[in-house]
């Protein structure tokens, strides 16, 4: 009698990857936002949400908004889904080190031409 | 002994908000590496249960010291410290305009202030998802590598940007301190 194996169905691991993921870029756009802040005053007066703190108000503000929204949308669509998770993995560490690189000033300024 | 209004605020940013979050941060690193243990993420020989109760109300504590780190600091430190300097006013008061003043000063707020501003963010957004898996998803940590290794480089990154801007604030605060307001006697001094 031939044995019967039981493989075990991939876990869901999509509210996971959707955390991670959203982190990454939460993370990418706040460097982003933070650049083109710095070199736009058109921007930067459009993200001036609270004067006292200026543009960097709007930034942190318009990140993190963006952030939670990001995981909110990406956790409702991968509920149930089982995704590779390295690959998705690699995409927010990416993300996130652009994030790291775009809030280092001399990389902000070279990408500002200054 | 005499500390102002601001000074205290500042104390309370930087060394309660911001010095225990990087405890917290370096402690939850090391609580990772210990869960990290192949004895004891094996899904077979450590059935997935929920977090211990102090775990998880270090984790939450975590996260609000982070979040009220960066919160403090934006909306109550750093006006006071980018405040505009009336002209003739004693630049002591206005410690971006005191560094900025001088060409020897200039960078700790055109590279330190403007690094730390920004990737000081990065730490709690980081710690929340961390301390969010770990809290809500402690199965799939036990059993699968990968999100072991992805939760643990993403606590590092927020500990590693926690500590620059921990830095930085430290480093600017010591060079052009952030002070005024209110002056409270906490001491009586010694004749």
């Amino acid at each position: 009698m031939s044995e019967i194996k039981l493989v075990p169905p991939n876990p869901v691991n999509g509210p996971i990857a959707a955390a991670v993921l959203s982190c990454g870029v939460g993370c990418f756009l706040l460097g982003v936002l933070a650049v083109a802040a710095d070199g736009s005053k058109r921007l930067a007066a459009a993200l001036n949400f609270y004067h006292p703190t200026g543009p960097l108000s709007g930034v942190t503000t318009v990140a993190i908004a963006l952030w939670l929204l990001c995981w909110m949308v990406l956790a409702a669509r991968w509920r149930n889904k089982s995704l590779a998770f390295v690959k998705v993995s690699a995409l927010a560490f990416l993300f996130l080190a652009l994030g790291l690189l775009f809030t280092f000033p001399p990389f902000g300024d070279l990408m500002l031409g200054r | 002994m005499e500390i102002t209004l601001r000074e205290l605020v500042t104390s309370i940013h930087g060394m309660l908000f911001g010095g225990f979050f990087l405890l917290a941060l370096f402690g939850a690193i090391v609580l990772l590496l210990d869960w990290s243990n192949p004895d004891r993420s094996n899904p077979d020989s450590t059935p997935a249960q929920p977090a211990p109760r102090w775990q998880t109300l270090y984790l939450i504590a975590m996260v609000v010291l982070g979040w009220g780190a960066v919160l403090s600091g934006a909306t109550i430190i750093y006006p006071w410290y980018r405040a505009v300097a009336p002209p003739g006013a004693d630049l002591a008061l206005y410690p971006k305009f005191l560094l900025t003043a001088h060409p020897s000063t200039a960078g700790w707020h055109n590279f330190g202030m403007e690094w730390k501003e920004h990737v000081a963010w990065i730490a709690p957004m980081a710690g929340t998802m961390v301390a969010w898996i770990l809290l809500k998803h402690r199965a799939a940590w036990n059993a699968d590598r990968a999100v072991r290794n992805t939760v643990l480089g993403f606590a590092a990154v927020a500990f590693v940007a926690a500590a620059i801007a921990g830095g930085w604030g430290a480093m600017i605060n010591k060079k052009a301190p952030v002070q005024g307001g209110q002056s409270y006697q906490l001491m009586r001094s010694a004749k």
